[in-house]
């Protein structure tokens, strides 16, 4: 009886995302595997042939790449669950919780990069922790010749995504524990007798992890595949799989095209495989839990533990921010000898020097940082209000955003370049643009779906019956009522394509660069100063956008009680 | 100005919610529908509004003022609602509540906001326009909900057990308050409760919704 609202232009809308979506990461895929297969008709591959992976197997680099890749890769995921997982279990409802939940958002900001450079400057040999103890308590009068990054077995590599990938996962859990009641499960167990630890882990965690599933499929496919981290702290010779697909994509034999993407494949297949594994491990495990569920064990007061995991996480916290401090702390050092622990005296001038075109550099990384944002609020909006305007239950195939989370950058992106070369788009902004949107997307609509879908929707219902249409109850209502979770999740898509290196090197043909881009490029030998600006700044813009984004309706709504 | 009901019944999955309703209220008239919970009171109000989710089937013929409301979009129904909250607008201030409810027809600021400041001192919250709603009183919130209301100039007023949240000394003030608004205005008004005292208080006729009978309601009917 009431009239239907079919949505007019905005049921366009999840299509086309999905098709933005779909389009370059199908046509990547397979523009990656014909050339993996000898198909590649630009350099004259015409043939079908195996002679790709032949050359790819028989690579002495191989083994010891797929070693790195593998330690690396589960290593940072296993710890940075581990460190979830562990410190939400043993110290929830602390003074430690609470300060931790503080410090997550800023360090989430940071991008990979800053990450990297910023604990190369803290672990390398020359780096300020062995300052601090040399040479009074370490005897190096010099540097020590040992690789404390960079090293053989990726060590350096996965202490750097395991610093970088806990305040992501710890922030999704907390996001999932409102929704699984778990003040009311936690107060049930202790009533009957169950210790803080074990109850949390024996009533919430198997309520939760659901929902971190995702999350954690997403960092171990990112930690296996990873690129430009890898690039700054793993090891050379030979490096991860991934490092080694990305050197012969750019190898100036053009050959070499064809063994990057049977490699490209084989990450692909690796990442595919990593996640399969994972899940039957879940699965092991769920059922050794069920038993220890069963056998009532109460567990202790868990003050151990409890000091052990906030140990270990604000170990992980405070190496990621003293690497931003100590990154800061370079680019204004003026002398800064081994082994003072501090710079002799401090300086503009490395700042006054690079200014100039750190600023272009910026510019590049703003506008399209921006842009990618911007678009990615426009349709992840259109997709949430096509859905309520119909009334629509959460559409299933909107899984499909969070493909890209999944599959690893380097199996699609060459297939991809070849795509937009085709098109005519190689290289060119609107491409840049589409690329990092790609991976802009998924995180937006994560950041803005659950908040969008919470709001009361009488407050829809009474802006309709004072006579607003849908556009003024969207306007008027919905999105000053939503201002701050908006301009949270604008400010989470800012700091991801802030972050993107391979996207912009594959989709920008090498004519942009970003303060990424250009970070890593300096990260592999120039001056510690010049790296200590370009690293500050591509951390400082996301830091920015997340201070507006606290900022701005902090003080819109100043006067109005309910909504801060 | 009267709301007519004629047969008009609502299903779910196929189930239907209750048996097939017929009612007029006439003009200055609390009629109260009373019903257990999920016998469908508080969709037979969606319905009315015209925001009934999709998920639900509807038949029968509602009229307003002998026209029928099947066409219209909520906005342009004029049906006025308050719920049990009284879902002030955070973002905004009291007079910009009651702006937002005031028709774009009053013109000029001056106009919009002298008719504002009218209504606020007729309800004893004269001065209360810069108010932050949060800072309200219940009392004086379910007082700015109702002017809100009644401001975009409804024809029907519909009450979703707007007094269910107030606590027991305000809830008698604030129900002669809304009641003795939707009589001057003489607005035809649907209540739904199921507080006895609340469908006494109107005074009017009391609706039973009778729950439906096994038979499945069938396609041929349907309006929707």
């Amino acid at each position: 009886m009431s009239p239907r609202r079919t949505g007019g232009p905005l049921a366009l809308v999840p299509i086309l995302t999905l098709g933005l979506f779909l389009l370059p990461i199908a046509a990547g895929l397979v523009g990656t595997w014909l050339p993996a297969f000898g198909i590649l008709p630009s350099l004259g591959g015409t043939e079908p042939t195996l002679a790709a992976w032949q050359r790819l197997l028989a690579d002495p680099a191989l083994p010891g790449a797929l070693s790195a890749t593998l330690i690396s890769g589960f290593g940072s995921t296993l710890i940075a669950c581990a460190v979830t997982v562990g410190f939400a279990a043993a110290a929830h409802r602390t003074w430690a919780y609470r300060q931790a939940t503080r410090l997550l958002a800023p360090l989430l900001a940071v991008p990979h990069a800053a990450v990297a450079i910023g604990l190369a400057f803290l672990l390398a040999p020359s780096g300020l922790l062995l300052r601090l103890v040399s040479p009074w308590a370490s005897g190096f009068e010099l540097p020590p010749d040992v690789a404390t990054v960079q090293d053989r077995h990726g060590l350096a590599l996965t202490l750097a995504l395991a610093v970088k990938e806990t305040p992501f996962l710890l922030l999704m859990l907390l996001g999932a524990l409102g929704q699984v009641q778990a003040p009311q499960r936690l107060a049930t167990a202790r009533s009957l007798g169950y210790g803080p630890t074990v109850a949390w882990l024996k009533t919430v965690l198997p309520a939760v992890y659901p929902q971190l599933r995702l999350p954690i499929y997403a960092v171990l496919a990112f930690s296996l595949s990873v690129i430009d981290m890898a690039l700054i702290l793993g090891p050379t010779a030979p490096p991860t799989l991934a490092v080694l697909v990305f050197r012969w994509f750019n190898d100036p034999d053009l050959a070499l095209r064809f063994v990057g993407a049977a490699g490209a494949t084989l990450q692909l297949l690796l990442v595919v495989a990593a996640i399969v594994l994972w899940r039957l491990g879940e699965v092991a495990l769920a059922r050794l839990g069920r038993r220890w569920i069963a056998a009532g064990g109460r567990g202790g007061s868990g003050r151990v533990g409890r000091l052990g995991w906030s140990a270990a996480l604000f170990g992980v916290l405070t190496l990621g921010v003293g690497g931003l401090l100590v990154m800061a702390l370079w680019s204004l050092a003026d002398r800064w000898r081994w082994p003072d622990a501090l710079p002799a005296s401090l300086t503009l001038d490395t700042w006054a020097r690079q200014v100039q075109r750190a600023m272009e550099t910026g510019w590049t990384t703003l506008a399209l940082g921006l842009a990618a944002a911007g678009l990615a609020l426009l349709l992840v909006l259109g997709c949430l209000e096509h859905e309520q305007q119909g009334g629509r239950r959460p559409t299933r195939a909107l899984w499909l955003l969070y493909l890209p989370l999944l599959v690893p950058q380097v199996a699609f992106l060459f297939g991809a370049q070849v795509l937009a070369v085709l098109a005519g788009l190689d290289g060119s902004f609107v491409a840049l643009v589409w690329s990092h949107l790609l991976f802009v997307l998924p995180y937006v609509f994560l950041a803005l779906a659950e908040p969008w879908r919470r709001l009361d929707p009488r407050y829809v219902r009474s802006a309709q019956c004072l006579g607003a249409g849908p556009l003024g109850v969207f306007w008027r209502v919905k999105l000053p009522m939503l201002l701050r979770p908006v301009l949270f999740a604008t400010a989470v898509g800012f700091a991801v394509s802030v972050a993107q290196y391979l996207p912009t090197l594959f989709a920008g043909a090498g004519r942009y660069a970003t303060l990424t881009t250009e970070a890593v490029a300096l990260a592999a030998g120039a001056d510690r100063r010049v790296v200590g600006v370009y690293a500050f700044l591509q951390a400082a813009l996301p830091l920015l956008a997340f201070a507006l984004a606290v900022a701005l309706p902090a003080w819109r709504y100043r006067h109005r009680r309910a909504l801060q | 100005m009267s709301l007519e009901l004629e047969r008009v019944s609502l299903s779910l999955d196929g189930r239907r919610l209750f048996a097939p309703l017929d009612l007029s209220v006439p003009p200055g008239e609390v009629v109260t529908v009373m019903g257990p919970s999920g016998s469908g009171k508080s969709s037979l109000l969606d319905l009315l509004c015209g925001t009934l989710p999709p998920a639900f089937a509807a038949e029968g013929r509602i009229r307003l003022d002998g026209l029928d409301l099947a066409t219209l979009p909520p906005e342009r129904r004029r049906i006025g609602i308050l719920f049990q909250d009284d879902l002030l607008f955070p973002h905004l201030s009291v007079a910009e509540n009651l702006a937002f409810g005031l028709p774009p027809q009053v013109r000029g600021r001056r106009a919009r906001r002298a008719a504002v400041a009218a209504a606020l001192a007729e309800a004893g919250l004269a001065g209360f326009e810069a108010r932050d709603p949060a800072t309200l009183s219940g009392g004086q919130r379910a007082r700015v909900a109702l002017l809100r209301t009644l401001l975009a100039r409804p024809r029907a007023l519909l009450l979703d057990e707007p007094f269910g949240k107030l606590d027991v000394s305000l809830r008698a003030r604030v129900r002669s308050f809304v009641f003795s608004h939707a009589r001057a205005e003489a607005l035809p008004t649907l209540l739904v409760t199921h507080d006895p005292a609340d469908a006494q208080a109107a005074g009017g006729p009391i609706v039973r919704l009778a729950p439906a009978t096994a038979e499945r309601s069938g396609p041929s009917a349907s309006v929707g």
